[in-house]
C-alpha cells in the first residue's frame, strides 16, 4: 500500500494538500484542478477500481463542500480515498466522466442532491430530481429540512431519439406486467432487433440517505434492512461493520460466523430466485416451478432459524441479536437436501435444448465495458472481473474459510447462470465450515455511544460490492453515502441488450437482477 | 400445523368467497408504488408451488384494465404518485385497493418526507391494510379474503339502497 501511495506522492507532490490514514482507508486531500488527472492514473494507469463517489456538506464546519473519490485497492485490502474542497458560492468542478465512465451517474447524483455541478460533464440531466422537482433545491444539503415538500413545476424529460427509416421506440414502465419493480424502459427498435435502450430510474427514490441524518442508530440498521429487500442482511452487515470500524470494536468469533452463515443463506435463495426467474422467462415452466420449490424451502429454513423470512432483524452494532447455533443440525440437514435437489435442477436446465438455445451468447457484456463501467458481484465474474469483497477484503469470518470465486469469460445470460449455480454450491460449502468450526461465546457486545469519526463498511451481496461511508457526530449519523451494487450494473444493461431482440430482454434484465430500489433509494 | 396445512384450509375459504362473489376467479394487479423489493419477494412467493394461489382463483394479471383489484406496496414516492394514480383510473370500477407492508399502511420506516408520501391511502382509497414488513404470504392470503368480504359490503349496501 505504502509504495502506491509513495508513488501517487511522487508524482503530484505539489498538489497534494494533505495525507491521513485510518485502518485501512488512506484519504488524500487535493486541489480540484488536478482531480481529472489523478483519478485517470489511478484508475488506468495503476488499475485500481473507482468503486464510488460521494459528496459531503461540510460548510458549517468547514465552510466547503466535498467531493470523495473511493478507489478500491483490492491486492492489499485497503482504499485510496482523494477528497476535493468545494466552496458553495462556485458550485462547479471538472467531471471525470469523460475519462473514467464508471462515474457518470455518481456526477449526476451529486449534482440534484447537493447541487455540485460537475464541469464538462457528457450528459448533465437530473438523474433522481424529476423534471416536476424545481430548480435550486437540493435535499441532501444540510440547509434542506427533511419534511419539505417542495411544489411541483412543469419540466420536461427529453430522452435520446433514434431516427431512420422503420426505426420506432417502445416505452416500458413505470408499471410494468410482471411483479417487479418500477423503472421506465425506452427501446429503439428496427424489427426484432433492439438499436438502443435507454434506461430512467429513481421512481422508487425514497430519500433514505436523509433519512439516515434523522434517524437514531438503532432504528438506522432497520432503515440499512429496508434499503433492497432481498440484500437486507448484506446492507445490515455493511452498515455495522462501517460503526464498528467507527468504534474500534471487535465482535465476538462467534458473531463474525453468525453473519457469514446469514449472508450466505441470502446468497442462496437469491441466486435460486434468479434461476428461476430465467427459466420462467424462457417459459421452461418445469424447470421454474422446481427452482421457485427450492427458493421456498430456503426461505422457510430461514423464517424456522431467525423469524424472518428474508432474514431481517438479526444484525445489531456490535454483534447479532439471535444466537443460531442450536440450530445447526437443521441447517445442515436442510442444505445437503437443497444441495442435491440443487444439481439435479442444474443438469436439468442445462440439459433442457429449449432453454440453452434462449441463454448462450445472449445479452453479452464483454470484458472492456464491463471494466469500463464498474461491474461488479456475479455479473461483472461472468464477464472475466475476478472481484469479490469477500475474498479482496475480507469481513465477518471469511479470512477463515476456503472458497473459490467462480469466474467466467463469455458474459452471456449462460455465463452469469453458471456463475451463480457455482456460487450456490461454494456458498453451501462455507455455511458448513462456519456451522463446524462456530465457536462458543457471546454473540455481541455493548455498542451505546459511537465515538465521532467517519469510516467504510463494505460487503459481498448476493448482487456485488456494497459499500456504505459513514460519518458519526455526537451519537448520530451525520452523513450516510450507500452505494447498492445495482447502481453500478444498470447501466451495463444498455450494452448487454445491443443487438438482441425484444423478447430476450426480460431474460437478460433477470439474469443481471438489478434492484430498483437499491438503486433509486 | 405446517405451512401448507395453513394454507390449504385459508385457501378453500378464500376460493369459497371468491366463488359467491366473482363467480369464479378474482384478478390482482401489483403496483409497486415505492416498496423495497421485500413485499415484491412475497407476492411472488404466492405463485409458487408451495402456495400457488391460482388454485384458489386468484390470478395476478399484467394490466389494470384487468384487475378487480390493486395491491399495491411501498410509501408512494413523490415520483411513484402520478404513476399510481394512473393505474388506479385504468381500474375499471367496482375496485378493491389493498395496502400491502408497513410502508404502504402509513409510511412506515420511511414516514412522510420530501420523497415519500406516507403510505397508500394518502393517495387513493384503500379497502384493507395488510400490515407486515414483509408480511407473510399466509398474511396476505387473510388480507385478500378481508378485502373480498369488504366488498360484499359494499355491493349489499348498493343493493338495499337501489
Amino acid at each position: 500500500m505504502n509504495t502506491i501511495i509513495e508513488s501517487i506522492k511522487k508524482e503530484y507532490d505539489n498538489h497534494i494538500l494533505e495525507v491521513s490514514t485510518s485502518q485501512n482507508e488512506t484519504y488524500l486531500t487535493v486541489k480540484k484542478e488536478i482531480i481529472v488527472k489523478m483519478c485517470d492514473h489511478i484508475y488506468h494507469h495503476l488499475d485500481i477500481p473507482l468503486v464510488c463517489i460521494f459528496a459531503t456538506d461540510e460548510r458549517k464546519k468547514e465552510g466547503f463542500f466535498k467531493v470523495h473519490y473511493v478507489f478500491s485497492v483490492d491486492r492489499e485490502d485497503a482504499f485510496i480515498i482523494l477528497r476535493i474542497d468545494i466552496d458553495g458560492k462556485n458550485p462547479g468542478y471538472p467531471s471525470i466522466t469523460n475519462k473514467v465512465a464508471a462515474a457518470n451517474w455518481y456526477e449526476r447524483e451529486i449534482q440534484d442532491l447537493f447541487g455540485l455541478i460537475p464541469v464538462g460533464h457528457p450528459d448533465p440531466r437530473r438523474l433522481i430530481n424529476f423534471e416536476d422537482w424545481p430548480a435550486g433545491i437540493h435535499p441532501l444539503r444540510k440547509d434542506f429540512d427533511i419534511k419539505t415538500k417542495p411544489p411541483r413545476v412543469e419540466g420536461e424529460y427529453v430522452y435520446r431519439r433514434v431516427e431512420g427509416e422503420g426505426v420506432y421506440e417502445i416505452p416500458v414502465g413505470p408499471v410494468h406486467a410482471g411483479v417487479i419493480e418500477p423503472g421506465h424502459f425506452r427501446f429503439s427498435v428496427a424489427g426484432e432487433p433492439i438499436i438502443n435502450l435507454e434506461i430512467r430510474h429513481f421512481y422508487t427514490h425514497k430519500g433514505v440517505e436523509k433519512l439516515f441524518e434523522n434517524i437514531s442508530l438503532d432504528k438506522a440498521v432497520f432503515l440499512a434492512e429496508r434499503i433492497s429487500g432481498d440484500n437486507s442482511v448484506a446492507h445490515a452487515v455493511a452498515f455495522c461493520q462501517a460503526m464498528e470500524k467507527i468504534a474500534g470494536m471487535d465482535i465476538p468469533p462467534r458473531a463474525k460466523h453468525v453473519r457469514t452463515i446469514l449472508l450466505e443463506l441470502e446468497r442462496i435463495y437469491n441466486h435460486i430466485g434468479d434461476i428461476a426467474g430465467i427459466a420462467t422467462d424462457v417459459a421452461f415452466s418445469f424447470g421454474a416451478a422446481h427452482a421457485n420449490k427450492l427458493k421456498e424451502d430456503v426461505l422457510q429454513l430461514n423464517e424456522r432459524i431467525t423469524g424472518s423470512r428474508l432474514l431481517r432483524g438479526m444484525n445489531t452494532i456490535g454483534g447479532v441479536r439471535r444466537d443460531i447455533g442450536s440450530s445447526k443440525d437443521e441447517i445442515l440437514l436442510n442444505l445437503s437436501i437443497i444441495h442435491r435437489d440443487f444439481r439435479k435442477l442444474m443438469e436439468l436446465l442445462f440439459s433442457t435444448p429449449s432453454l440453452m438455445d434462449r441463454i448462450e451468447t445472449t445479452g453479452r457484456i464483454y470484458n472492456d465495458i464491463a471494466k469500463g463501467l464498474h461491474v461488479v458481484g456475479p455479473v461483472g465474474r461472468a464477464s472475466g472481473i475476478d472481484r469479490d469483497t469477500r475474498r479482496d477484503h475480507p469481513y465477518a469470518a471469511y479470512k477463515e474459510f476456503n472458497f473459490k470465486v467462480p469466474v467466467s469469460k463469455a458474459g452471456d445470460v449462460h455465463a452469469r447462470t453458471v456463475v451463480r449455480g457455482d456460487e450456490i454450491c461454494e456458498s453451501i460449502a462455507l455455511i458448513e465450515q462456519a456451522l463446524w468450526s462456530l465457536p462458543e461465546g457471546d454473540i455481541s457486545i455493548k455498542a451505546d455511544d459511537i465515538p465521532d469519526g467517519s469510516a467504510l463498511g463494505y460487503c459481498e451481496s448476493p448482487r456485488g460490492e456494497t459499500i456504505y461511508w459513514i460519518r458519526t457526530c455526537g451519537n448520530k449519523i451525520e452523513r450516510c453515502k450507500v452505494r447498492d451494487p445495482s447502481f453500478c450494473n444498470w447501466l451495463s444493461i444498455e450494452y448487454a441488450v445491443l443487438d438482441n431482440i425484444v423478447p430476450d430482454f426480460p431474460i437478460i434484465n433477470k439474469s443481471l437482477s438489478l434492484s430498483y430500489s437499491g438503486n433509486d433509494m | 400445523m405446517t405451512v401448507e396445512d395453513e394454507i390449504e384450509i385459508m385457501g378453500q375459504r378464500l376460493n369459497d368467497k371468491i366463488r359467491k362473489i366473482y363467480g369464479r376467479s378474482l384478478h390482482i394487479r401489483e403496483v409497486d408504488a415505492g416498496s423495497c423489493n421485500a413485499c415484491e419477494v412475497e407476492v411472488n412467493s404466492l405463485s409458487n408451488p408451495i402456495y400457488d394461489i391460482e388454485r384458489f382463483g386468484l390470478h395476478i394479471v399484467a394490466s389494470p384494465r384487468h384487475a378487480d383489484m390493486l395491491l399495491v406496496t411501498g410509501p408512494v414516492t413523490r415520483n411513484m404518485e402520478l404513476a399510481l394514480l394512473k393505474t388506479y383510473n385504468a381500474t375499471p370500477a367496482p375496485k378493491l385497493v389493498a395496502a400491502m407492508g408497513s410502508c404502504a399502511c402509513n409510511g412506515g420506516i420511511f414516514g412522510d418526507t420530501y420523497a415519500s408520501m406516507g403510505g397508500v391511502d394518502k393517495i387513493i382509497p384503500v379497502d384493507v391494510y395488510i400490515p407486515g414488513c414483509p408480511p407473510r404470504p399466509q398474511a396476505v392470503i387473510f388480507g385478500l379474503m378481508v378485502a373480498i368480504g369488504k366488498l360484499e359490503q359494499k355491493i349489499s349496501k348498493t343493493e338495499v339502497k337501489s
